[in-house]
């Protein structure tokens, strides 16, 4: 029998309790503020790679909710370990906006110094774990990072987020059998957008669901309305609620779409219909919420629209704050390869152009 | 003091440092109950525990996965791949992630592991269980390739990875697991990583080696003295960073170099360190510097003894530096 999704704001607009987190109106707001601002800041950095400004984006347009939604059910302490795709956890959980913009540019506004493609963010002040390009490696390295909290006896959970693709990977079995062996605090988030660049879902796998895999490692497994805020939001508290309680492991599937491409680099009408775009459309996650949140009465039409122009000025001010800073420095090239430089990156330093003997 | 095999040695290592350092932990497989293949971990599951000794899923990727998350979140994993050959399920781990943390997080995320692994041949174990791989590692940026060839060594030089501030590949000479035998201090104590150990002066030729092909240059300079050839070995111990003054002032000393490992020849440690000697010393030569090392094929089972470098390659290869 396959798992059932898991929804909580109903197509009609109204919510179903049982699975509707317990929040007030202010929370409502931060969940919305983060949502509009990561639409708005895909947006731009689409525009601005488009014109050359910066040299790649990943964009997560189509799942703002369980972006927010999940990273809203962190607390502080709990470990994160994003894929590229996962910005709205970083900006949910407090990474400054600047400072994301920044390692877009790669120039010296980046707090990586400039080590990496755009969306290869972290911030060891919040436990946001350094992204990697290759898939699903961080996987086990969340499983470890929870079992070093469990040691210790601390009640933090670590979050893990990858793809459908990914849970195609190898990184993802040994992590989920290494995570029910050791019953330790990890929660899987996967982002089940349909397609790993252009191959969809159903190809990825045979099984029914992501979520069905969680059984054959001994823990549960559930699927998410990935465009609900709330629902992902309640799913991911209980989850983490329990991985810090002793409880272990959960695999959760949020299943959404990916409304842009893959990355700037990919032409999705090449492997996707425009009926299907369509269709996905009319679950927008951001109209959803925004639709949700006219009904409850939280905003008006106006406030709405203020808020989301809010957003579009606020990433305007983080590009103005960040593409005018210098390169960065040259002499950064050879450093934190090791924690002290090593005799031959002291040579090798002499090959950097304008190098002072 | 105590005179201990290496195997020995690393177990008092590994003892000692988890006595002093709680945020030690160590992961592999059947390293617990079983006190791992060699007995390298033997008696420290039941005086640690399981939480500390932990035997893992038959994964390497798993354990090296794990291992980083532990060091990120403040522990010092040392991690045991029972063979190095077993290395390459987790090498991604390795190489695109343990390495790189610290790198790309600009300092943000170091990721202090230490993987333990038995390296090289020696003990009949055939194509899977002989391999060297330290030359991937000496490539790979960020990491530190270390492989002592004594049991004091062994203590001190893994007691000062497990305070390493970088990932360390431990590669173990595991044909002198009981072989090597020797006096090994008491108590804490550390050999400092990137510092070469001259295991003999001499004033003909030098002989640059690791690992168990120590002792088969010692060999090889027991046989030349009688010829009245005068050997300098030099003892690597950490294979990268180099403690390439070591190199230098040896070979500047003698003006003859042979490089010596058990390792593939191409691409080999032994090329870079013959690079680096033409690089650094050449008017000092009076010789091409010379290689011995294992064949460019698999590791053999039956011809293992063929295979692996042995006192009369090495000696021809001192010879053929006199006499060039």
């Amino acid at each position: 029998m396959e798992l059932p999704l898991l929804v909580a704001l109903r197509e009609d607009g109204s919510l179903d309790p049982a699975l509707a987190p317990a929040l007030q109106n202010e929370d409502l707001l931060v969940l919305f503020r983060n949502m509009l601002l990561l639409r708005a800041l895909d947006e731009k950095a689409i525009n601005l790679q488009r014109s050359g400004r910066i040299g790649f984006y990943v964009p997560c347009t189509g799942q703002e909710a369980m972006e927010i939604g999940s990273g809203f059910a962190l607390k502080e302490g709990d470990w994160i370990f994003p894929s590229y795709r996962d910005h709205g956890v970083a900006l949910l959980r407090g990474y400054p906006l600047a400072t994301l913009v920044g390692q877009l540019f790669g120039n010296a506004s980046d707090a990586m110094k400039g080590r990496q493609m755009p969306n290869h963010w972290c911030d060891r002040s919040i436990n946001l774990v350094s992204v990697s390009s290759p898939v699903a490696t961080q996987l086990p390295q969340a499983v470890g990072a929870a079992y070093a909290a469990k040691l210790r006896g601390e009640k933090v959970a670590a979050i893990v987020y990858f793809g459908d693709g990914g849970s195609s990977t190898g990184a993802f079995h040994v992590a989920m059998n290494f995570a029910g062996v050791y019953r330790t605090p990890t929660v899987f988030f996967c982002g089940n957008n349909q397609y790993a660049i252009s191959l969809p879902v159903s190809r990825q796998t045979a099984s029914d669901s992501i979520a069905r895999k969680a059984d054959a490692y001994g823990f549960e497994g559930v699927r998410v309305d990935g465009n609900d805020v709330l629902a992902v939001t309640k799913v991911t508290r209980d989850a983490l609620a329990r991985a810090r309680e002793g409880g272990g492991p959960t695999l959760i599937e949020a299943v959404t779409y990916r409304m842009g491409p893959h990355s700037t680099s990919d032409d999705p009408t090449r492997y996707r219909s425009e009926e299907e775009i369509a269709e996905w459309a009319k679950r927008d996650p951001v109209r959803r919420f925004t639709e949700y949140l006219q009904k409850a009465g939280v905003v008006d039409g106006v406030e709405a629209a203020n808020r989301a122009e809010e957003a579009r000025e606020e990433v305007l001010r983080a590009v103005k704050e960040c593409e005018g800073a210098p390169p960065v420095p040259p002499e950064s090239l050879v450093e934190d390869v090791y924690a002290e430089m090593p005799w031959h990156l002291i040579e090798q330093r002499k090959w950097l152009p304008h190098a002072e003997e | 003091m105590p005179v201990m095999t290496l195997i020995q040695a690393i177990n008092a290592a590994l003892s000692g440092e988890m006595e002093r350092n709680p945020a030690v932990v160590l992961l592999g497989e059947d390293i617990g109950n079983s006190g791992g293949v060699f007995r390298a971990t033997e008696g420290l599951w039941e005086r640690f525990g399981p939480e500390r000794v932990m035997d893992t899923p038959l994964a390497e990727a798993g354990i090296l996965g794990m291992a980083i998350g532990m060091a990120l979140n403040g522990l010092r994993p040392v991690a045991e791949i029972q063979f190095a050959d077993f290395i390459y399920p987790a090498f991604d781990q390795i190489v695109s992630e343990l390495a790189k943390f610290r790198y790309r997080s600009a300092g943000q995320f170091p990721a202090p592991v230490v993987i333990r692994a038995p390296s090289g041949g020696g003990i009949g174990g055939g194509l899977y269980h002989s391999q060297s791989p330290e030359a991937y590692f000496v490539h790979t940026a960020g990491l530190t390739v270390v492989m002592p060839s004594t049991p004091a060594d062994g203590k001190g030089l893994l007691v000062s990875a497990m305070r390493s501030p970088d990932p360390v590949i431990f590669l173990e000479p595991k044909a002198l697991y009981r072989t090597a035998k020797g006096e090994v201090p008491e108590g804490e104590y550390d050999v400092p990583l990137g510092k070469a150990h001259t295991v003999r002066e001499g004033t003909d030729v030098s002989v640059i080696s690791y690992g168990a092909m120590v002792p088969v240059a010692e060999g090889a300079a027991a046989e030349a003295e009688k010829e009245g050839v005068s050997v300098e070995i030099t003892d690597l111990r950490t294979l990268w960073p180099l403690d390439v003054e070591a190199v230098d002032r040896s070979v500047q000393k003698t003006g003859r170099a042979v490089v010596l490992h058990e390792a593939p020849r191409t691409c080999g440690f032994g090329a870079e360190l013959a690079t680096l000697v033409q690089e650094r010393s050449f008017l000092h030569l009076k010789a091409p510097v010379a290689r011995v090392t294992g064949f460019d094929t698999p590791f053999p089972y039956a011809l293992e003894k063929i295979y692996l470098p042995d006192v009369r390659r090495t000696l021809d290869a001192v010879r053929g530096a006199v006499n060039f």
